[in-house]
């Protein structure tokens, strides 16, 4: 039982580092992204050969991982983040569908439809992590969760965050301040997509293998929902809305009744959640927090005089 | 030479020929109107200055160098700003923060601008200096407009009278050589008007040159050096308030032919 | 003629399974881009609301006939189940709109497209909770035995497809473009505000344009589930498809719709013969394009490049 929930705290705190790159774009930049799931594929899939084909040291793979996504994610970002939000939308899907066939159909790197087994755990000072022990796992995961959070924080706290307010309020007016909108765009989207590269790699790490079609739209749904049901452009609802995502997708299991409930019960529930969440609490359980720039600023010069 | 001028500027959407081969002149240091009948390309025609739309045909130039292909955020940095017919200030946001906005740009150390993130990971970018001199200059041009009072208010809190002159705070804050202002007058009650037209021509005594739309004539003719007039996209006149006052061309345009 | 060493009979059967194929893609790319014109959204419930027609359309004509015997009887049936399967998802279009989009209509721009999403989760898993996840044969009303003509051959089916497809099409621009309510339609994509001046009534309008739209991929929907199957996911990728031939064409330009849909039909068909992408690998096809699109021109194939209104 206790190791059950340990691996649940486990998933939820993959899944937050995911969900939080996810916010960073479509919550505090207004942008729909609907392939966050295809970063983490990307990220996973990247650990997974490196480690395994490649005998790369897990820490290099990881940081290869991120990079790999962060790439894909400026490939996709630059033709479409120029254009109106919905594009984006449909591009991403696009996009997350041509990850899914590719890593379906590149057997000679991805073992297509097998995935791939026997991927190393991380070793540190000597210690090899494996998912027999979840406890050094937990810690290590916290570790880069912790990272993630506050490096999110510092971005949304400085002026990066105040133009990244201004290009979800009003792009024309945003540009109008001299305000390159792409750059910031393509910039969120790429951190975002860094963070997706770095959840999947944790991922497939931890799982040990990796399955091409895990990686799918109801991931990147189910990713969507943890952001809109904590609340959208606030990190700390966003891991809130994982904790409770994840749960309630392991809820069966934790009660022993997963037999009974099928599992599109669950992606039901996500589509409510998108839907009573816009109508009637658009947002989100805690929501969005507003920042006064005005008033940080004067504080921290206050600091600075004394 | 003119600070600003377009040659031939064309704008044609679909069948529409919104701008029909204009040359505009701003000289320095002037205000400048721009006037004509609803729907006669006025705002257009600043659309296609601002970066925010392209011509069809021909060019604008401004320090005698062509800038009709830059895109809006590169014409702000090289110093020009505007305001727009229908506010947009970013409405969720304090007023405080909608002219820290405006001086985000200008945050950055001129000389190292080109490569801030090189710059920023060598520690040549003092953040905590640059986010000075945002807040002192912000509160300058709050202080210009009589704002500082609201600094903390939501911008869409703000009366209308209050909204369009944030806006002008907003735009003066990206530290413009030329400002163009799309009907800054468009809802004011006499009083503010009046008040407009002293704070305009402020903007001007700092050294910003001003363009400006307007229909309020009263307006126009008190405080433009010169007026352009665009009618159907065409310019049909250009000249001292008092040439316009007089010009057939214009009294028609505005008040129809005689003989219909 | 040789073209890049393919016989001219292998090419002219290419030619007819790609335009077949671009109908289709028409079909429902039309009532993706008539939302688009007038709510500026992406209905991303589109695909499902095929899917439920289809399936709609699927149970009355099994409950009506057995469709292995033939007979003129059989195709009465088809018919009867065609019109019942638009009219499901007529209704189905109209009673989503009301729900889940009209509350949204003054949001921010991201609520109704999470909200479409989160619509289009809902039915496709009820569908597959409902009607098993196992897809289903639809059988031809008619004898589908192809018609040979030289070496290529065309099936009745392909010519109903096309035929349909073409009936549809046409009688719709006529529609939008003649008839007084599709001049009040084009009114509303135009400008809501001035259309409800003039005394349209634009409520009405949207439910209308969701109607049609959705009435269409219906259609699409049974001649889909003809040449192929019936499953709960089949709205899904014929709907991304097919948003991405509205895109091609230009979204909210009708014409452009059926001129993206057949496009993209045949690209995809020539894509897998004449540059060799592997089978495996079409779909990424349509996404290749819709990103080239995008890079080139980015208001699609049939728009002037036009900027937003300041
Ligand atoms: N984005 C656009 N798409 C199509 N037509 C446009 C667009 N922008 C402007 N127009 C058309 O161009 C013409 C000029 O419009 P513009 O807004 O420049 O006029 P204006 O002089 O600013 O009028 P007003 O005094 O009412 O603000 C009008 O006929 C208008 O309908
Ligand atoms: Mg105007």
């Amino acid at each position: 039982m206790l190791d059950f929930i340990l691996l649940i705290v486990i998933y939820i705190i993959i899944y937050s580092i995911s969900s939080l790159g996810l916010n960073l774009i479509v919550g505090y930049t207004g942008m729909l992204s609907l392939c966050q799931a295809a970063f983490m594929g990307i990220g996973a899939y990247s650990t997974a050969v490196l480690m395994t084909a490649g005998h790369m040291d897990f820490w290099l793979a990881l940081l290869s991982s991120g990079a790999i996504a962060a790439l894909c994610g400026i490939l996709i970002g630059i033709p479409t983040l120029r254009l109106r939000g919905d594009y984006l939308a449909i591009a991403t899907l696009g996009f997350g569908e041509i990850v899914k066939n590719v890593i379906l159909n590149w057997d000679s790197v991805t073992k297509g439809p097998m995935g791939i087994n026997g991927i190393p755990g991380p070793s540190l000072f000597g210690y090899t992590f494996t998912s027999m022990e979840k406890l050094p796992w937990l810690f290590l995961l916290l570790f880069f969760l912790a990272a993630t959070y506050m490096l999110i924080r510092v971005m949304i706290r400085s002026r990066v965050g105040r133009a990244l307010e201004a290009i979800r309020e009003d792009e024309i007016a945003a540009s109008a301040m001299g305000i390159n909108i792409a750059k910031y765009k393509v910039g969120v989207f790429t951190t975002g997509a860094f963070c997706g590269g770095l959840a999947g790699s944790f991922f497939a790490a931890y799982s040990q293998s990796v399955a091409p079609l895990t990686f799918d739209f109801m991931m990147s749904i189910m990713i969507l929902c943890m952001v809109v049901l904590g609340g959208l452009g606030n990190s700390f609802a966003t891991v809130i809305g994982t904790v409770l995502i994840v749960i309630a997708s392991e809820l069966p299991r934790l009660l022993g009744i997963s037999h009974i409930i099928p599992a599109q019960m669950n992606q039901i529930l996500f589509g409510f959640i998108l839907v009573f969440m816009m109508i009637y609490r658009p947002q989100g359980i805690i929501g969005r927090i507003k920042l006064n720039y005005g008033k940080m600023m004067k504080d921290e010069i206050l600091h600075m005089e004394r | 030479m003119p600070l600003l001028y377009t040659k031939n500027l064309r704008r044609e959407f679909g069948g529409v020929i919104a701008v029909s081969d204009v040359n505009f002149e701003v000289m320095k240091n002037s205000i400048t109107g721009l006037i004509g009948p609803n729907g006669a390309g006025k705002t257009t025609l600043f659309n296609n200055i601002t970066g925010l739309d392209f011509p069809t045909k021909g060019n604008v130039f401004f320090k005698g160098e062509d800038i009709t292909e830059l895109p809006a955020y590169k014409i702000t940095r090289i110093g020009i700003a505007r305001t727009f017919q229908n506010i947009r200030l970013f409405r969720e946001m304090t007023v405080f923060e909608n002219v820290m906005i405006g001086r985000h740009f200008r945050g950055n150390h001129p000389k190292l601008s080109r490569n801030r993130l090189v710059n920023f990971a060598l520690g040549m970018v003092n953040l905590k200096m640059e986010e000075k001199d945002i807040y002192e200059n912000s509160i300058k041009w709050l202080d210009f407009f009589n704002l500082l009072p609201f600094r903390d208010e939501y911008a869409k809190n703000l009366p209308y009278g209050r909204q369009r002159e944030l806006e002008i705070a907003r735009a003066l804050a990206t530290e413009p050589d030329l400002l163009f202002l799309d009907e800054p007058a468009a809802g004011m009650n006499p009083q503010e008007t009046e008040e407009l037209m002293a704070t305009i021509r402020k903007i001007r005594d700092l050294g910003v040159t001003v363009v400006l739309i307007e229909h309020d004539m009263k307006l126009v003719m008190n405080i433009c050096d010169t007026i352009t007039v665009l009618n159907y996209g065409q310019k049909i006149a250009e000249g001292t308030p008092g040439q316009i006052q007089n010009n057939k061309d214009v009294i028609e345009a505005y008040l129809g032919k005689s003989d219909d | 003629m040789d073209l890049f060493n393919i016989p001219a009979n292998e090419l002219i059967q290419h030619l007819i399974n790609g335009l077949t194929l671009g109908a289709i893609y028409s079909l429902i790319a039309l009532g993706y881009t008539m939302v688009y014109g007038i709510l500026k959204f992406i209905n991303f419930a589109h695909g499902e609301i095929l899917m439920l027609g289809t399936y709609s359309g699927y149970f009355l004509y099994y409950m009506l006939c057995d469709p292995t015997k033939g007979g003129s009887y059989v195709i009465i049936a088809f018919a009867v189940s065609l019109l019942f399967a638009m009219i499901i998802s007529a209704i189905l279009g109209i009673t989503i709109e009301r729900i889940a989009y009209k509350p949204l209509r003054k949001a921010p721009r991201l609520a109704p497209l999470l909200s479409a999403i989160g619509v289009s989760i809902i039915l496709m898993n009820l569908a597959s909770l409902m009607f098993g996840t196992k897809s289903k044969k639809f059988d031809y009303p008619f004898d589908n035995t192809p018609i040979h003509f030289g070496d290529a051959s065309i099936t009745p089916n392909q010519i109903m497809i096309l035929v349909v497809g073409l009936i549809m099409m046409v009688s719709l621009k006529l529609f939008v473009d003649r008839s007084r309510l599709g001049k009040a339609m084009r009114a509303t994509s135009e400008n809501q505000a001035v259309a409800a001046l003039m005394g349209i009534n634009v409520n009405s309008i949207i439910s209308l344009t969701f109607a049609i739209g959705s009435a269409l991929a219906a259609v699409a929907g049974i001649l889909i589930a003809m040449e192929f199957k019936v499953y709960p996911t089949m709205g899904q990728l014929a709907g991304l498809k097919a948003f991405i031939a509205a895109v091609v064409g230009g979204i909210g330009n009708i014409t452009g719709a059926m001129v993206g849909g057949i496009l993209l039909g045949l690209l995809e068909t020539f894509g897998v013969v004449i540059i060799g992408i592997p089978q495996g690998l079409k779909d990424t096809i349509a996404f290749s394009v819709l990103i080239i699109i995008l890079l080139v021109k980015p208001s699609g194939l049939l728009i002037k490049n036009r900027r937003e209104k300041v």
